[in-house]
């Protein structure tokens, strides 16, 4: 028999009621309004650095965080188990955090990137660049666009992506530009999270039944082509690691390698020889050329945002 | 507590019985009488079945969301409501039945979750008014239920309700903000509140002379307040929450009666709740034909979980 207190005398929980009605602010977790995100940052440019290449920039780093963190929301309710479908969520939570700030970051350094709404329209700038822009201004690598497939796709996709963008960010860290380095210290905790995770589940699907292995195999050759693409310099990205902002992304490939060749081989999967996906006229996503897929995923994403432009949310 | 194997049904039963009388809580290795245990097995995975195919009407809308601050706030709401789901899974496994026993059953039809989740989300104002509403609703059942007899739960619905509440107020501040934008926004606004209202009424269950299990309930502890007694005190919370945002409820007959010092309300529509939760409702077939996919499609990534930590075992 229990020995906890007459559960009579627990205090009554009927006041979650109270207060909703009170004019105190204080009570609402999130605020009641819209906050600058980065407010009480120093959001000065460093010396020497290029306003639009930075913003430009930002915004390809915030793009391949909302494009992913939009594909693994799309998990919520659908996932194999409860346990599963409460940590994609949680990790399409910590990009969309990366985005916000990353697409605020890019606003503050160069407000010209920032679509033109209506005079008097209450649409922040970090809604403003996620749902007013068309498909060729997103600056997002291909592979984060793509449909789901199965888990087994969903795994191989998050490994190369999280391998990727945590070494990325490891490098960032020490940008010169401080709200980069403060978002890129913050992103390496939650990438170490999202890497492991896909490890894991990488090797316990390589190893566990003669389907997921088959399942997983498949998914893997169907996302490899698209890994290229992330080692590839754009001359924004090679500008703004010129200018101690940014990183090229050339300079972690033989860390992700590694990394990568270590699962692999725990795992008992041979490294796909399957050739990079081309692009269109020498363009691919960070020129914001991209799959079919994308426009139909921005259609969704922004149909009710681009229905209220002067809209309050 | 341990008891002698001799020890008679009704010592045991003298036990279980003082425990309820003095409102302590009863535990997974106490004796318990089976039909208590099945009433809780059966009130504790509907409760869980109702968060998790709750995921569904509100997760609809996350792909959508208007705001990236918006689109946060509706995922990690979704995710606390799988959370839930899981915290009353466990609840119920203490009874002896597992979490693939028990959403068998709900997808086959044999346990029952929230005929409210069985209505289609419409627009994102319904974001907002599932959780000023729904949510609302469902703390009005649930915060007594923190003080059913039944630990496991108990102790499952105290986090709930805390989740649940400030869902609750989230949701009420959506609305707020909505109604401070455009007139379309408002319009969006008014048009949700007409179509959940009485659907959130309904959720108490049906009036107290045609709820076949309340007494019993009642007499275990597991229920501790009426159906009707629970609407009423949601109407009279809900209406000044409604001028204060300024919606209007779709009730003609709502007013304030001095006597009672509550109001008087109009009838829910009983025959669409009939409807409703004998499987004929605008969505039921549509949220357990997702549950069952989701389950099925999720099998293999289980099997290989399992397989794979049998031969971590084995090594």
């Amino acid at each position: 028999m229990s020995h906890t207190p007459d559960p009579s005398h627990l205090p009554d929980h009927d006041s979650v009621y109270d207060g909703l009605l009170g004019g105190d602010d204080s009570q609402w977790a999130f605020g009641t309004d819209f906050e600058d995100p980065l407010a009480g940052v120093d959001t000065t440019v460093p010396d020497g650095v290029d306003t639009h290449e930075l913003a430009t920039y930002c915004l390809m780093l915030a793009d391949d965080a909302l494009v992913m963190s939009h594909r693994l929301s799309q998990w919520c309710s659908n996932a194999p188990d409860l346990e599963e479908d409460i940590a994609l969520a949680n990790i399409a939570l910590d990009l969309l955090g990366q985005a916000r700030l990353l697409l605020a970051r890019a606003a503050a350094a160069d407000p010209s990137v920032v679509p033109a709404l209506p005079a008097g329209s209450p649409v922040p700038p970090e809604d403003a660049l996620a749902f007013f822009r068309g498909d060729r201004e997103f600056r997002n690598v291909r592979l984060v666009e793509t449909d789901n497939g199965d888990f087994a796709v969903t795994i191989a996709r998050l490994l190369l992506f999280s391998t990727w963008r945590l070494a990325l960010l490891q490098r960032l860290a020490a940008s010169r530009d401080h709200v980069l380095s403060a978002v890129a210290i913050k992103g390496v905790k939650e990438m170490t999270y999202h890497r492991d995770y896909a490890g894991r589940w990488f090797l316990t699907l390589a190893r566990g039944t003669e389907e997921s292995r088959r399942r997983l195999i498949a998914g893997l050759e169907a996302t490899w082509p698209l890994r290229a693409e992330l080692f590839t310099t754009h001359p924004v990205e090679l500008a703004v690691a010129g200018s101690g902002v940014g990183v090229d992304p050339s300079t972690v490939a033989d860390e992700v390698d590694v990394l990568l060749e270590q699962v692999f081989s725990m795992s008992g999967v041979d490294r796909p020889d399957i050739a990079p996906l081309a692009g269109v006229r020498g363009e691919t996503g960070r020129d914001g050329l991209h799959t079919e897929a994308f426009s139909r995923l921005l259609a969704e994403m922004q149909v009710v945002a681009r229905a209220h432009p002067m809209g309050s949310w | 507590m341990t008891l002698a194997p001799e020890a008679d049904e009704s010592e045991l039963r003298a036990v279980f019985e003082a425990t309820i009388e003095r409102h302590d809580r009863i535990e997974p290795r106490d004796w318990m009488p089976e039909a208590y245990r099945k009433t809780v097995i059966r009130q504790v995975a509907q409760h869980a079945h109702s968060e998790i195919i709750g995921m569904q009407p509100e997760g609809n809308w996350i792909t959508r969301a208007p705001s990236l601050r918006r689109k946060a706030i509706l995922l990690a709401k979704v995710q606390d409501e799988a959370g839930h789901g899981l915290y009353l899974y466990s609840a119920c496994e203490t009874l002896g039945v597992s979490r693939l026993e028990l959403t068998e059953m709900l997808i086959n039809g044999k346990q029952k979750y929230s005929s409210i989740f069985n209505y289609p989300t419409l627009s994102y104002a319904d974001v907002g008014t599932i959780g000023w509403l729904v949510d609302g609703a469902a703390i009005c059942n649930q915060v007594p239920l923190c003080r059913t007899s039944y630990g496991p739960y108990g102790r499952s619905m105290i986090r709930i309700c805390k989740e649940e509440s400030f869902h609750q107020r989230q949701g009420y501040e959506l609305l707020a903000t909505m109604m401070r934008g455009t007139d379309e926004q408002r319009e969006m606004v008014q048009e949700s509140v007409n179509r959940f209202w009485w659907p959130a009424l309904m959720m108490f269950g049906p009036p107290d002379d045609d709820s076949p299990n309340t007494a019993q309930s009642m007499a275990w502890g597991i229920k501790r307040n009426t159906n009707d007694d629970l609407r009423q005190r949601m109407v009279d919370m809900t209406v000044p929450q409604a001028k204060a945002l300024g919606v209007t409820l779709p009730d003609p007959e709502l007013r304030w009666n001095e006597e009672r010092q509550s109001h008087d309300f109009g009838s829910p529509d009983w025959d669409e709740f009939k409807d409703v939760i004998t499987g004929n409702g605008p969505c039921n077939t549509q949220r357990i034909a997702h549950r069952r996919r989701a389950h099925e499609d999720g099998a293999w990534v289980r099997e290989a979980a399992m397989a794979f930590a049998a031969r971590g075992a084995e090594a």
